[in-house]
Formats: C-alpha cells, sequence, structure tokens
C-alpha cells in the first residue's frame, strides 16, 4: 500500500486539511426551481409510463402469456371484483332513482325515469364508477404486489432467472384488465338497471310499463357500446398504471404504500381524462355517422 | 482451501504493493470490470474499479455498508449498467448485448439474493423449478429429478416442496435460493450477504454449502459479505471497497486485492480495523455528521 493510499482520509496532505470529496457548486433553491423540477419530473414520468406501456404492449405481441400466470390473474381481477362492482352498480341505480325521481315528478315526466337512470348507467356512471371501484381494488393491489417484488429482490430475481419481468407480471395484468372489465361494466350497467327499476317501481310507484317502455326507446345498443369501448381503455390504464407504480416502488413500507396511493390517484384521474375524451370523440364520430341522431341528456 | 497468494488481479494492484509479483501467467478472467463508475442520481457510488476474476476463483468482495458491493454484483449479471466502464463476461462486453444475448449470459449465472427473494406466490418446487421452466429446457419428470436432486443437496427434505416461502425460516429460504440459483448449472455463483441474519450455525451451513458448490460443481465464486468468518472459509482472493464519500478523489476505491491471510496484518489502517470489526473514530465522526 503506498502512502497516499494508506492515509486515512482524515488525514492532511502538506499540513492542509483535505475534503474527502470536491466541493460542488451551490444551488439556489427557489420556488421557481422547485416548480420547474416538478414539472420535468412530472412530464419523465409520463414518458417513462409510455415506454412501459410500449414495452408490455410489445412483449403481450412476442410472448403470448402462459395459461399458469392468466389463471391466477383472470381469476383476481375478474371473479374476485364480481361482488364489489355488482353492489356499487346496483347502488349507483338505486341512487340515482331517489335523486331524480323527486324533479322528475314536479314535471309530471316520473315515468321517462327508466330512460334517465338507464342511460347515465351504460354510457357514463356504470364504466366510471365499476372503473373507479377496480382502480382501488385491483390497480392498488397491482402496485402492493409488484412494489412488494421489487423491494423484496423478486423482480431481479424473474430478470437472473431469464424471464423478463415485464412479460411476466405486467403482460398478464394487462390482458386480465382489459379483457374483464368491460364484463364488470356490463354487470354494473345490468345491476345498476335492476337496482334502479326496483327503486322506481316498487318503492316510488313509477308504472312499470312506461317505464320500461321509455328505456327501451332511448336507450340503444349503440349506448351500451359506447360505455363498453370506454372501459376497456380504463381497463388498459389501471393495469398499465399499477404495474408501472410497482415496477418503480421505493424502498421501505413506505415506499409500497406511497406506490398503492399513487396507482389509485393517478388511475383515477386518468379514468376522468380518458372519459372526457373518449366522451368527445363518440360524440363525434356519433354525429358524423348519424348527423340526426341526438341524446336525451 | 488454498489460501496460496495470487498475483493481484485488481486496478488497485499499486494499492497493494506487499503482494509478491508472479511469473506465472495471468488466469482468463471469466467475469471482468473495467474502469467501472457507476451514479445513481448525481449520487457516485462507484468510480474507477477494476476486477477481473479468473474462472473457479472464489472472490470475496468486503466493505461496510453503502460502499457498492451488491451494486458491484447486480453490474456482473446485467441487472445495472454502469455509468462508465465495462463489464465482460466471458469475453463478451454486457453492455453490448440485447435482452436475448443478455439471457442467454444470465443462464449461465446462479444468484443467490441477501433475502432469498423466493416468489411469495409460488410453491418451493416451483420456485426451485422456475428456471428450468422458463427456458423450456427439460420436460417435467426430468424437472422434477432436478428439483429434487438441488433440494437435497442443501440439505431440504422432499416433504417442503409444497410449501409457500413464507413458510420457511430464514435459513430454509437461503437454501431453497440456493437450491434454485443451482438448478440451472451455473458456472459463476454470485452471493449478496448469504449469512446476514441467519445464527452462527446456519451461517457456517450456508459457508460449507458455498464450498461444496465450488468443489462439486467447480463454478467460480463471488460472494459479497461482511462476514469475516465466511472470508476466511471460502475466500480464495479478497477485494475490500471503501465508500466514496470517505476517500479522497485521488485515492483508489479498492483498499485491498489479495489474499484473504493478507487482511489481518495489511498495513492501511481502514483495512485493519473493517477486518477486526472495531469501530474506531467512526462513532465521532457519524456523531459529528462526517459518516
Amino acid at each position: 500500500m503506498d502512502a497516499t493510499a494508506s492515509a486515512s482520509p482524515s488525514e492532511t496532505e502538506g499540513g492542509r486539511p483535505t475534503p474527502p470529496s470536491a466541493p460542488r457548486a451551490p444551488v439556489e433553491d427557489s420556488p421557481v426551481r422547485r416548480l420547474g423540477e416538478q414539472f420535468f419530473n412530472a412530464v419523465a414520468e409520463v414518458g417513462d409510463l409510455a415506454v412501459f406501456s410500449a414495452l408490455t404492449l410489445m412483449w403481450l405481441i412476442r410472448r403470448r402469456p402462459r395459461k399458469a400466470t392468466l389463471v391466477p390473474n383472470f381469476y383476481l381481477i375478474g371473479v374476485k371484483s364480481m361482488p364489489v362492482v355488482a353492489v356499487t352498480g346496483m347502488f349507483i341505480g338505486m341512487v340515482l332513482a331517489v335523486q331524480t325521481h323527486g324533479q322528475f315528478k314536479l314535471m309530471g315526466m316520473e315515468t321517462r325515469l327508466g330512460s334517465v337512470i338507464n342511460i347515465s348507467l351504460v354510457k357514463e356512471l356504470g364504466p366510471v364508477l365499476a372503473a373507479t371501484m377496480l382502480a382501488g381494488r385491483v390497480g392498488s393491489a397491482m402496485a402492493a404486489e409488484l412494489g412488494t417484488m421489487r423491494v423484496t429482490e423478486q423482480i431481479d430475481a424473474l430478470d437472473v432467472l431469464g424471464a423478463h419481468p415485464i412479460a411476466y407480471l405486467s403482460g398478464p395484468r394487462l390482458l386480465a384488465c382489459v379483457l374483464l372489465i368491460p364484463l364488470l361494466t356490463l354487470m354494473a350497467d345490468f345491476m345498476g338497471i335492476i337496482g334502479g327499476a326496483v327503486v322506481s317501481i316498487q318503492m316510488l310507484g313509477v308504472d312499470s310499463y312506461h317505464y320500461w317502455a321509455h328505456s327501451r326507446d332511448y336507450v340503444g345498443g349503440l349506448d351500451i357500446a359506447a360505455g363498453v369501448v370506454k372501459s376497456y381503455f380504463f381497463g388498459g390504464a389501471i393495469a398499465l398504471i399499477g404495474c408501472h407504480r410497482g415496477f418503480n416502488c421505493s424502498a421501505g413500507a413506505e415506499g409500497v404504500g406511497k406506490a398503492a396511493t399513487e396507482a389509485f390517484v393517478v388511475s383515477f384521474v386518468a379514468i376522468l381524462f380518458l372519459d372526457f375524451c373518449l366522451g368527445l370523440l363518440w360524440n363525434k364520430v356519433e354525429l358524423a355517422i348519424w348527423p340526426d341522431s341526438g341524446t336525451l341528456i | 482451501m488454498s489460501t496460496a497468494p495470487r498475483p493481484p488481479l485488481g486496478s488497485a494492484a499499486s494499492a497493494v504493493p506487499d503482494s509478491p509479483a508472479s511469473p506465472a501467467p495471468e488466469p482468463r478472467a471469466i467475469v471482468e470490470l473495467d474502469r467501472i463508475g457507476m451514479e445513481f442520481r448525481h449520487h457516485q457510488v462507484l468510480r474507477d474499479v477494476t476486477i477481473r476474476v479468473p474462472k473457479r476463483q472464489t472472490l470475496c468482495v468486503i466493505g461496510e455498508s453503502g460502499c457498492g458491493k451488491t451494486v458491484l454484483l447486480k453490474l456482473m449479471i446485467g441487472l445495472l449498467r454502469p455509468t462508465r466502464g465495462s463489464v465482460r463476461f466471458d469475453g463478451h462486453d454486457l453492455n453490448r448485448l440485447d435482452s436475448f444475448e443478455l439471457n442467454q449470459v444470465r443462464l449461465r449465472f446462479g444468484f443467490l439474493f441477501q433475502m432469498a427473494a423466493l416468489f411469495d406466490s409460488l410453491s418451493i418446487y416451483d420456485n426451485v423449478a422456475f428456471g428450468l421452466r422458463e427456458h423450456a429446457l427439460f420436460d417435467e419428470a426430468r424437472i422434477r429429478r432436478i428439483v429434487h436432486d438441488r433440494l437435497r443437496e442443501v440439505g431440504l427434505p422432499p416433504g417442503i416442496e409444497a410449501k409457500k416461502p413464507a413458510e420457511l425460516s430464514g435459513g430454509q429460504r437461503k437454501r431453497v435460493g440456493l437450491a434454485r440459483a443451482l438448478a440451472l448449472d451455473p458456472e459463476v455463483m454470485l452471493y449478496d450477504e448469504p449469512t446476514t441474519g441467519l445464527d452462527p450455525i446456519m451461517s457456517d451451513v450456508i459457508n460449507e454449502l458455498i464450498l461444496q458448490t465450488q468443489r462439486t460443481k467447480h463454478t467460480t465464486g463471488i460472494v459479497v459479505t461482511h462476514d469475516m468468518k465466511t472470508v476466511r472459509k471460502v475466500a480464495d482472493r479478497v477485494v475490500m471497497l471503501y465508500p466514496l464519500p470517505r476517500l479522497r478523489p485521488d485515492e483508489p476505491q479498492i483498499l485491498y486485492d489479495g489474499p484473504p491471510d493478507g487482511l489481518e496484518d495489511h498495513p492501511d489502517p481502514r483495512v485493519r480495523q473493517f477486518v477486526r470489526g472495531e469501530a474506531g473514530e467512526r462513532l465521532s465522526e457519524l456523531t459529528q455528521g462526517r459518516g
């Protein structure tokens, strides 16, 4: 060992103290700088999510997920979500009936309750609330599970064993969400329609013939399709955001908790943003194909 | 275990002038780190580190927490990419490989993670069989035989196969991790703090298994550890890293590169302090915020 190497870092060189490393220039910490940093980080995060999404899609095409990885995800995302989505859907229909009945009765239009409840359900509330429930139940769980795998080095272990983590973990979850959330949305719609009808007809005394007749007149297949098409995008967003947060989880229990919370919050904002964009797009397409078509609300 | 002095192989050769120069030709390296630098968000962890690991050598990397030992291990297998320098395995620069080629290289490595990193959702059998199934190397009957053999080699009974990792003790988890790493018959075994968190008896069991792996499978071993008992028992060669914040800019990060029996009497007090586990002035440094 030479003299330099053997000298302790606290020792001096030529009688003068030697700093342990080269000093960095002081950086001014101003609100503008912090704002700029946050904006830069947000843009970088969106870019990272886009790359992650592209890689997940690429791996789904390159390597079809195995049955052994698909089935548990289908079960957890689809089957286990059915009760909560069914209950949510039913209560949405029931609450809509209670809240709108008074206003419609004042105008003598309570028989039109069915059309308002059902079109609200199939076009907006069913898909959005089913997706929100799933973002809370499935998206957060994905982020927490994958985050735990990240901090316990299980994702590194997948890499070491030659299984690409994005292909193995993210691909099956994306597929399960995209394929099953539309079905769950249809179930939420159905339960909401039943809930709304039960409250309107049995509790509020609306005539059942006219209730269903107006529902049939104002709610068409395209309205149901509008909600279902949206739910594919919601499903994709929930899976990709949940997995991305999990993969980028910071260390420790706090990191896992933060990833789960962020997954829900970001998914919820994404659902509302997508709902707005897809709603606008759907209306434009509908008007372009059927210029005379109009909507009840 | 041979502890005969070997010629220095790392860049810190100048830091170990007491190692005798040998006329013997340098054995071919299977893992080579060449002037590696690694930074995480402007935080430098490794600086200009060069290490060459010849085939069948067991190298122990020691050093204080945060000096970059685990980062070094992850660079060797391509889990991290260096900010500077190159990592070569059997002559292949890992930075230049595509994901398929990197996967092929990784097949030649086994990695025992610090906390074993067993997949929670899979049974012990499925954990050990994972790599074999992923690469579709054998039929299920052959996989079953390999899994049984590996679990037996690490001293685990067949009844453990159906259990989940959460049902096992720390020592059992480490042994399952070792069985999983050995399932693909790796040429190089990487051990990340293999005895951390284990009782002294189980620590020695793991050390014995490392030796057994080296003897029976003729693997190259790279062991990152704080445990000097492990170093004395399994190492052919020791590299000691030092945390960069405690070094001057002109000092090499490798304080020691040589045989394990040269550690105790090394002229550098920092090496002796670590080997003997003496706090020295560290507590006062830490309380003054200089740690």
